[in-house]
């Protein structure tokens, strides 16, 4: 049945097709769901993917580290797992070392916990540096300023002295921008 | 032709269709003030097209992005002048996208009942930030990398689902070729699909409502300006301020020769020059001022109020002075940018380390391009290799870690900067070269800091040698010294030196007998290949790969300096150098690495 005053509107629909309105929703909001839904698994894989936990590696000698106690930055070498691709013994982060006087050895991860720059050594300020917001550290890599962006300080590493001169360090990157040291 | 039109229009409508686009009224006449969202839907169309274009070579892995990039940059066709037109265009973008807010403001074009329309241009605006977000991170180079990894990192203190956040962004808890598919998927599908369908939005609500028209001033009792159609007036001022930006992103190209490309991504590299993109300079300065654990506030609290006043303007008009209000706000709002941005540029610009950094940055950038051109080319294992296992771009680093504590290169750690340590052992600028091996004996240079001076050396026999037997030389021992020296300088096969040596073989031959025979008296402490004493530094080879990397291995060695050796470290031996880092700065010091050969 056309209406009246528009030849070209359609009728008027049934009012007594509840069913079809319901089927129509149902069937076309599937089909629309279905195949987004494949790829939010996809999208949602990162998830589940946690970095290995690191190992001791060799990263100096103790002979390296000059007995002032002033820092020295070493590269961390390892296996680097990136998706696919597998590369051993490739730098996967850097640390500083400094050798304290019982000749035990102090390791921080280079990464500033603010916002994840690599800070510098100030040796004449005998502190650590971000040269991206200017968080401060001292030789502990405790927080020096008042109003560090940092919300913690440096994240030291576990150091192993091993066979009396070789430093050996358990390499791990922590979450930034928060107080706890959340491993990453 | 009138007739295949006429088919045309009477299957698809498409004369109404171009007539509603070009002969849409335009209230008071076409004006100049109208043309920045043409501009914008412009610049929107550079970037869609060099975009495909740069698609065609682009290759999003963490092995093969910055290779890619530096391909279409270096080798390609026009290359170079694609990328700087979707580079500077982009900036133009974010630069005419301000000027559109500005003016959609001032002409008060967000009230009732066009808000939906100022919402989506504000979605716009924001899509537009995040491509050019994810697009800086697509060269992989230093630059891009540890800026955006600021970004993400940022992203992940939005509370609750923040580092769940950035783990999606990022495609896993580290950097890596998930990284790049996820902002390249990002950059040129997801977000530019959404900007084409809020440009459509935009574009229905803007001709739904029509142009915002001034006011007419009644002060002057002159009538307003009368209405004209959006062709042809108006179409030729978009065109003119198209052309305009266009120049100007031309200008920009020329002056800068394309994007720059910095050198590849290296998660393990210090790179302290890093700084966001210079429209997000304000909010990367806006971060230095909040304390440890409150930056929240400054990142995401902050921008995100601002966001909301800006989406309520439409709503705060209707009060009185909500109008004054909403100008006020912009206004403040661009102003504490501009302070923000000139604060961060002021404090970079005074910086000395800052300038170092971005020296450093510079050296490399086009180091990397070099090696890149060099007949090996890039490995498959990437660009970054290039830069590792290179000894003009490591030596320098290696020797300021390790050497610079008693040595000095030009005076300097050869970074360009001054070691805590005072300077107490020689200068090795040139080490084995005939000039530094004149200075050597020179009575008066061998007990300088550049030589001698801060060692225990200085009260040894060479000190002794030079400044008692050398001083007292005659003219025919003079010159019989100055060709030792030129032969034992050319034992080190320096690659500075190689033409000189090969021209000076005569000469050598005669210094070489000299070296070993009794006038000198080398041979009563030195050896020298199968003649003389070995209670002094053998000579044989001095200076050359072989010999330098003996001597980092063990300079307490008898074939070098025994039990006379000062404080410097068996390198090698006690394994406080790879070997691989010992080859690396003993090149450098040699001067043997890679150069492209010079184009005459």
């Amino acid at each position: 049945m056309a209406h009246k005053d528009c030849p070209h509107c359609p009728p008027k629909p049934d009012r007594r097709n509840f069913l079809t309105k319901v089927a129509a929703i149902v069937i076309g909001g599937l089909t629309a769901v279905a195949v987004p839904l494949a790829g939010v698994f996809v999208l949602f894989d990162p998830l589940r993917r946690k970095s290995e936990a690191g190992e001791a590696v060799l990263v100096a000698t103790l002979n390296a580290l000059p007995e002032d106690g002033e820092p020295r930055k070493f590269p961390v070498l390892a296996t680097r797992v990136d998706a696919w691709n597998r590369t051993p013994n490739v730098p996967v982060g850097a640390v500083y070392l400094q050798r304290l006087k019982d000749n035990s050895v102090r390791a921080f991860n280079v990464v500033c916990p603010h916002a994840g720059c690599f800070v510098d050594y100030r040796a004449k300020e005998k502190c650590y540096l971000c040269p991206c917001h200017n968080s401060r550290f001292g030789l502990d890599g405790k927080i020096v300023t008042k109003k560090s962006p940092s919300p913690r300080g440096l994240d030291d590493q576990a150091v192993e002295i091993r066979n009396g001169t070789e430093v050996w360090v358990t390499f791990q990157n922590y979450r930034a921008g928060v107080h706890n040291r959340i491993p990453v | 032709m009138k007739s295949v039109l006429d088919w045309l229009d009477h299957r698809t409508g498409v004369k109404q269709l171009v007539h509603e686009a070009l002969f849409e009224n335009v209230p008071g006449g076409a004006r100049w003030r109208y043309v920045w969202g043409s501009t914008l839907v412009f610049c929107f169309a550079i970037q869609v097209i060099t975009g495909l274009f740069l698609w065609l070579a682009y290759s999003p892995s963490s092995q093969t992005a910055w290779e890619s990039v530096y391909y279409i940059q270096y080798e390609m066709w026009g290359g170079w002048f694609l990328r700087g037109l979707h580079h500077f265009t982009a900036q133009a973008m974010t630069v005419l996208l301000v000027i559109h807010l500005m003016q959609v403001v001032i002409d008060g074009a967000y009230k009732a009942p066009r808000e939906v329309n100022f919402w989506s241009g504000v979605v716009l605006m924001l899509l537009t930030l995040a491509l050019s977000l994810t697009g800086y991170l697509l060269p992989w180079d230093q630059k891009g990398y540890w800026a955006t990894k600021v970004a993400t990192n940022i992203a992940a203190i939005t509370p609750v689902i923040g580092p769940s956040l950035q783990k999606i962004v990022v495609g896993g808890s580290d950097y890596g070729h998930h990284t790049i598919t996820r902002f390249f998927a990002l950059h040129a599908g997801i977000i530019p699909g959404a900007i084409i369908a809020f440009i459509v939005a935009h574009i229905y609500l803007f001709r739904r409502h029509g142009i915002t028209a001034p006011k007419p001033k009644p002060k002057t009792g002159r009538p307003g300006r009368p209405d004209a159609a959006f062709w042809p007036e108006q179409v030729l001022r978009d065109a003119v301020a198209c052309l305009a930006v266009l120049l100007v992103v031309l200008f920009l190209i020329f002056r800068y020769h394309g994007a720059e490309l910095g050198s590849p991504a290296d998660p393990s590299e210090q790179f302290s020059a890093a700084r966001p993109e210079w429209y997000f300079l304000f909010l990367f300065e806006l971060l230095k001022y909040f304390p440890g654990g409150t930056e929240v506030w400054g990142a995401i609290v902050i921008p995100t109020l601002l966001m909301a006043v800006l989406a309520a303007m439409p709503y705060i008009a209707n009060w009185k002075l909500g109008h004054r209000f909403n100008l006020g706000f912009l206004w403040v709002m661009l102003a504490g940018v501009g302070v923000l941005t000139f604060l961060a540029m002021r404090a970079d610009r005074s910086n000395p380390d800052y300038a170092l950094a971005v020296h450093a940055a510079e050296r490399d950038n086009k180091r990397v391009v070099e090696l890149a051109q060099s007949p090996d080319g890039i490995p498959v294992s990437g660009a970054v290799t290039l830069l590792r296992n290179d000894a003009f771009t490591q030596g320098p680093k290696i020797f300021a870690k390790s050497c610079a504590s008693c040595h000095r290169f030009d005076g300097h750690d050869a970074l360009g900067g001054q070691p805590k340590d005072p300077q107490s052992a020689a200068d090795l600028n040139g080490f084995a070269s005939r000039e530094w091996i004149t200075g050597l004996f020179d009575p008066q240079r061998i007990v300088s800091l550049h030589y001698y001076g801060g060692t225990k050396l200085k009260g040894g026999k060479m000190v002794k040698f030079v400044q008692e037997d050398v001083a007292g030389f005659k003219e025919e021992e003079k010159a019989l010294l100055q060709k030792a020296i030129v032969a034992l300088s050319a034992e080190a096969q320096l690659k500075a030196q190689r033409t000189r040596d090969q021209a000076d073989a005569a000469l050598i031959e005669t210094g070489t007998k000299a070296l070993l025979g009794d006038k000198l008296g080398c041979m009563e402490c030195h050896k020298f290949h199968d003649s003389g004493e070995s209670s002094a530094p053998d000579l044989t080879g001095y200076g050359s790969k072989d010999w330098l990397t003996a001597l980092l291995g063990n300079p307490g060695h008898d074939r070098f300096f025994g039990s006379r050796n000062d404080r410097m470290p068996a390198f090698g031996e006690e394994k406080q150098l790879s070997p691989q880092e010992i080859s690396l700065v003993v090149d450098w010091l040699r001067g043997d690495w890679y150069e492209p050969a010079k184009v005459k």
